[in-house]
């Protein structure tokens, strides 16, 4: 099996695809741990929302309706929470914003609950991506392969955005020390919060994305949380070239894991952790600052 | 211009400041000398807001500035070049100057990029080197360059010849003398007795977080029994 070109093509656009979605998420989530100092562990729980307000849209709007909404819902519950607790928890130390966000998680779990109930929830592909696409002897799922090309876009414009521009130059001024950007006029607390909600309106995107592939589920957000903390510390914190080498690591590791040593699989991530965090406990790629 | 009016400050429960009062003219250089841990730089980092002055208060231009954000104090016309440089690593040379000269541009002969660069010929050769490919004399050129940049009525210094070869600390006080000629306001910090005096018009001795000494810099350095007891020079 092993031997055959397709195998290999079809594993490495699976891990791409998987690469891709834990990038979504945990590029927001670097980027608001190397400016704010901030432990989101309530990250997760953005995206399970973001998964099912795409849902619940996707019934009354369509998919894209879902797709382009879902995101703005999650960036404006962001914002309720950042006016409501991380702003007031942001000097509060990690210990208080991980009990703080680890008990947002249960609240969410318990929300979703309540309002979209315990069964699972699907949701179709839209028409435009439906089908297969042959592709260097394989034949792929359309809507996986818009998955990779979504991400690989959002890569695209946050290294522009990041790199180009006077804004991008702030954030990585922040990055590296928040305290100096303030001296020199940069108003933070703005950048905090600009860069806060557009941490969670990628995370509700990437759940928008996930959810015609994955089921819907009230725990999905605790699910993605633990691979999406092992990509940032892997890759370095606070550091857009950390979160893609991390991602594209995970998504790897993972997927290849799986098909090429299974009886090894659910530790092989683990062991590449624990070997990241002995040999180099900064990440491979961290920020400068 | 800048007063300080019994000022307590310090880290956590550390109080460093007990009451320090000071005063910097306009058009001026005042140098806060004094031996390690007397609170110099606590003193600078209170003036800038990066930590709180829990008693007393800090004004500029009459207008109280204890209590706001460094964001606010950087607006009202203070730049800081702080002790450890912090030029941002990530970003290159012209990318460091570039934050503050968009932030602060000043059309009618204020302070640019061209103009930083004339006076640090050096960095207009580095621009495009990253914050951290920089020596230390570098460092400390883009970090003053990058507070001229932000036109300051105000400009505070904490130790700018620490660690520099002595042909840098000859450039850099010929650099800060060519501003102070220019009308610069400047607050100053150093351990480097020679250096400061030079520089400075006026001198406040500091021990203990509190001023034990005000006078002119001339005073100090005729003064040999001051310098010994306050200063171990």
């Amino acid at each position: 099996m092993t031997a055959d070109l397709g195998f290999w093509v079809l594993q490495t656009l699976n891990a791409l695809q998987l690469s891709m979605l834990l990038f979504l998420l945990s590029v927001g989530l670097t980027v608001i741990f190397g400016l704010m100092h901030f432990v989101n562990l309530a990250h997760g729980s953005l995206y399970a929302f973001g998964a099912y307000m795409a849902a619940s849209l996707a019934g009354v709007l369509g998919y894209w309706g879902g797709f382009l909404l879902a995101p703005l819902a999650v960036a404006a519950l962001g914002a309720v929470l950042y006016f409501t607790l991380i702003r007031s928890q942001r000097r509060a130390g990690p210990m208080a914003q991980v009990l703080i966000t680890f008990g947002l998680i249960f609240v969410a779990v318990d929300a979703t609950r309540l309002i979209w109930g315990d069964l699972p929830i699907g949701i179709a592909v839209p028409a435009v991506f439906e089908g297969q696409l042959a592709l260097l002897g394989v034949t792929y799922p359309i809507y996986r392969l818009f998955i990779i090309a979504l991400g690989l876009a959002v890569l695209a414009v946050l290294t522009l955005v990041l790199t180009r521009t006077q804004v991008g130059a702030m954030i990585r001024a922040g990055v590296d020390n928040d305290q100096m950007a303030a001296c020199l006029g940069i108003n933070v607390e703005r950048m905090f919060f600009l860069v806060f909600v557009v941490g969670c309106a990628l995370a509700g995107l990437a759940g928008a994305v996930a959810a015609p592939v994955l089921s819907v589920t009230p725990d999905m957000g605790l699910q993605i949380l633990i691979p999406t903390l092992i990509v940032i510390v892997i890759g370095g914190l606070g550091s857009l070239k950390g979160a893609v080498a991390g991602s594209l690591i995970f998504g790897f590791v993972q997927t290849f894991g799986a098909v090429l040593l299974p009886t090894f699989n659910s530790v092989l991530i683990y062991a590449l952790l624990a070997a990241v965090l002995v040999i180099r406990p900064e990440g491979l790629l961290p920020a400068k600052g | 211009m800048l007063d300080l009016t019994d000022v307590s400050s310090g880290y956590g429960e550390t109080q460093v400041l007990h009451g320090l009062s000071l005063r910097a003219a306009p058009g001026r250089v005042l140098a806060i000398l004094g031996r390690n841990g007397a609170g110099k730089s606590t003193t600078l980092k209170t003036i800038m807001g990066l930590l709180p002055a829990k008693g007393g208060s800090v004004s500029f231009g009459g207008r109280k500035i204890s209590g706001m954000t460094p964001f606010d104090i950087a607006k009202l016309g203070i730049a800081y070049v702080p002790e450890t440089r912090d030029i941002f690593r990530s970003l290159t040379v012209r990318e460091n100057l570039d934050l503050a000269a968009r932030r602060f541009p000043c059309p009618n002969g204020g302070w640019t990029i061209d103009r930083v660069i004339e006076l640090f010929p050096r960095l207009g050769e580095r621009l495009q080197n990253g914050g951290d490919q920089l020596s230390g004399g570098e460092a400390q050129m883009l970090a003053i360059a990058r507070g001229l940049l932000m036109n300051p009525r105000l400009l505070i210094l904490d130790e700018p010849t620490e660690g520099l070869a002595p042909i840098i600390v000859r450039l850099i006080h010929d650099k800060l003398a060519e501003l102070k000629h220019q009308g610069l306001s400047m607050v100053l910090v150093e351990q480097n007795f020679g250096f400061a005096t030079s520089l400075a018009d006026d001198v406040v001795l500091v021990s203990r977080g509190q001023v034990v000494w005000q006078g002119t810099s001339a005073a100090i350095r005729a003064d040999t029994d001051l310098q010994h007891r306050w200063l171990g020079v």
